[in-house]
């Protein structure tokens, strides 16, 4: 990120950092198997609750804001796919709240390896790879049904989709645990954002009010993590009235939100102060 | 939170344990004294979710946002459809909001008490409490009952107004005396809905003594609790077998009653009957509970030392 040199070393430093951490919870969580796969296929179940509720809606109209089933399961699978990375690669971070209370931050400080990564993996969970593993099967239904013609272009979008989303979702752990230095009690407010707009992803943009849409193109961008890219993959027409461009300005986006998140968190960092206990 | 906690049981806790005794006048004196204690124990726990502001404020603002992003869906849905479920849209957008209200005080995504007991479980402390000389389901249950009339002041009264604001919810209505009615009845379905979901909380905690690890039945009365409180959608619009069965479990009192009352869906003799149906769970569940409690505690082995 920065122009120093060396950042290229660090950067990858703290990259070695965070898979040896990430590896050495894998391996704790692994000593109570079942314990694991019961969390990971709750967590599945979970997840698949806000499918059932779609399901169900189906049962009584055959369009929601004029999109199909199969559209609306794209949208589904596309919002918890992203979320369920980003959410597995660095969830964690919504812990920290907790972490500058009784002071453990400060022993992630004085270790000599970014403290993102280490904060980042640190109780590295691959049960959460349960809602991953479940909106892929979703997103997979939802492709088997789709009538889509399949170009390089799409299947390009498709794969940025997935790579930016996690992009985008992943920096709002990023400034939501940079907000935490500062509100510790408030780790919930990011819960709004990430779940909350993980949710308000799985339905499609037609159904929410203008201003709402508006907030999440140009205020928090979530938009561009599915509803932007999904117009272009599906084929649908716009009626959101945003220049054609925005379906294709996801990484652009996700680029911009990660470099925000990023200075947030060392503006945060550096104005951090021990609770001195 | 433990700070809290201690302070909470070391004020709460009787001045020393009577043997039991026959006295009429003597047993009055344990009651009064038993329902001072139970009075302490929930205030002290209303007082310890108070202190965390911050965190209230957080949980607020994001049932909020999550009430507007249901509401939204609701409305899409009700729009195609007017009288979904016997449900008009106003009535399904105050479904909706009612619900996010509801949410912590019932705790449909479990916590609370759960929490604490866990950890106690878990940590061996629980040993502590089952030598103090009160009933742990009686002394769980008035803390669990001070942490939901904390939620249902801070986190429930908030999302609703705000919901009331933009939306165009349905109030009780018909009269003064009906709307004295219905208030009371929704507010008594209320509390035999956070009892029936404290219980359910409670036995998911105690089968820690057998498991050890009791995140995994937790997991599960998450997902019925979500599923089949009627949070998720109005039970009515399931498939009509799992309607019907669905509203006849525990789980339906913990939302899908207590609204159906709000909403005066429920009067005369149906309203009867959804409070009657509540109480029955209640009384199940409490002897239910009684039972795993027993075998619980015969299983507990502390290690000297």
């Amino acid at each position: 990120m920065g122009e120093q040199p060396g950042s290229l070393v660090r950067t990858l430093d703290a990259l070695r950092a965070y898979r040896l951490i990430a590896g050495m919870w894998l391996r704790a969580s692994m000593a109570y198997r079942t314990s694991f796969w019961i969390t990971a296929v709750g967590n599945a179940v979970t997840s698949a609750l806000d499918f059932v509720v779609i399901a169900i809606m189906f049962l009584h109209t055959t369009a929601l804001g004029g999109w199909t089933l199969p559209q609306v399961a794209f949208l589904y699978g596309t919002s918890g796919l992203t979320l369920g990375l980003a959410d597995l690669l660095v969830g964690s971070l919504d812990q920290l709240g907790q972490r500058v209370r009784d002071g453990s931050v400060d022993v992630v400080l004085v270790r000599p390896a970014a403290a993102l990564a280490q904060l980042g993996a640190d109780r590295f969970a691959l049960r959460r790879a349960g809602r991953v593993v479940q909106s892929g099967l979703i997103l997979g239904w939802a492709l088997s049904r789709l009538p889509i013609d399949w170009t390089a272009g799409r299947l390009l979008v498709l794969l940025v989709l997935v790579v930016c989303g996690t992009v985008i979702f992943g920096s709002v752990f990023v400034a939501g645990a940079a907000f935490q230095f500062f509100a510790t009690d408030a780790a919930e407010v990011q819960n709004s954002v990430t779940y909350g707009g993980a949710t308000m992803l799985q339905y499609p943009p037609t159904i929410y009010a203008r201003d709402l849409v508006r907030g999440v193109v140009f205020g928090v961008p979530l938009a561009f993590v599915n509803w932007l890219p999904a117009l272009y993959v599906l084929g649908l027409p716009d009626t959101l009235g945003l220049p054609g461009w925005f379906r294709f300005a996801s990484p652009l986006v996700a680029l911009a939100f990660a470099t925000a998140a990023g200075l947030l968190w060392r503006a945060a960092l550096r104005s951090y102060r021990s609770t001195g206990s | 939170m433990s700070p809290t906690m201690s302070r909470t049981v070391a004020e709460a806790r009787p001045p020393d344990p009577e043997p039991p005794d026959p006295d009429p006048g003597r047993r009055r004196h344990e009651l009064r004294s038993a329902s001072r204690l139970y009075t302490a124990v929930a205030r002290g726990s209303f007082r310890r979710y108070a202190t965390y502001r911050a965190a209230t404020w957080a949980g607020t603002f994001t049932n909020t946002v999550f009430g507007f992003f249901i509401a939204y869906t609701y409305r899409a849905l009700w729009e195609i459809r007017p009288h979904l479920g016997g449900y008009d849209l106003s009535a399904a957008l105050t479904y909706v909001w009612l619900g996010q209200a509801l949410l912590m005080p019932v705790a449909a995504m479990g916590g609370g008490v759960q929490d604490d007991l866990e950890a106690r479980i878990v940590s061996g402390d629980i040993a502590v409490d089952l030598y103090r000389p009160v009933d742990q389901q009686g002394w769980w249950l008035a803390s669990d009952l001070g942490r939901a009339a904390y939620h249902l002041l801070s986190r429930g009264v908030l999302p609703l107004l705000v919901g009331g604001l933009c939306f165009h919810l349905r109030m009780p209505s018909g009269g003064l005396a009906e709307e004295v009615l219905t208030w009371s009845c929704f507010l008594l379905s209320l509390l035999l809905g956070i009892t029936v979901s404290f219980m359910i909380r409670y036995m998911t905690a105690l089968t820690g003594f057998w498991l050890l690890d009791p995140r995994g039945m937790r997991q599960v009365a998450l997902v019925l609790g979500m599923f089949c409180s009627g949070f998720l959608l109005p039970l009515t619009l399931f498939p009509s077998g799992l309607a019907t069965l669905f509203q006849r479990l525990p789980w339906a009192g913990m939302v899908q009653i207590p609204e159906d009352v709000f909403l005066q869906r429920r009067t005369g003799g149906s309203l009867l009957s959804g409070l009657a149906l509540q109480l029955a769970w209640v009384l199940v569940l409490v002897l239910a509970g009684r039972l795993v409690q027993r075998a619980a505690a015969a299983k507990v082995v502390v290690q000297g030392g």
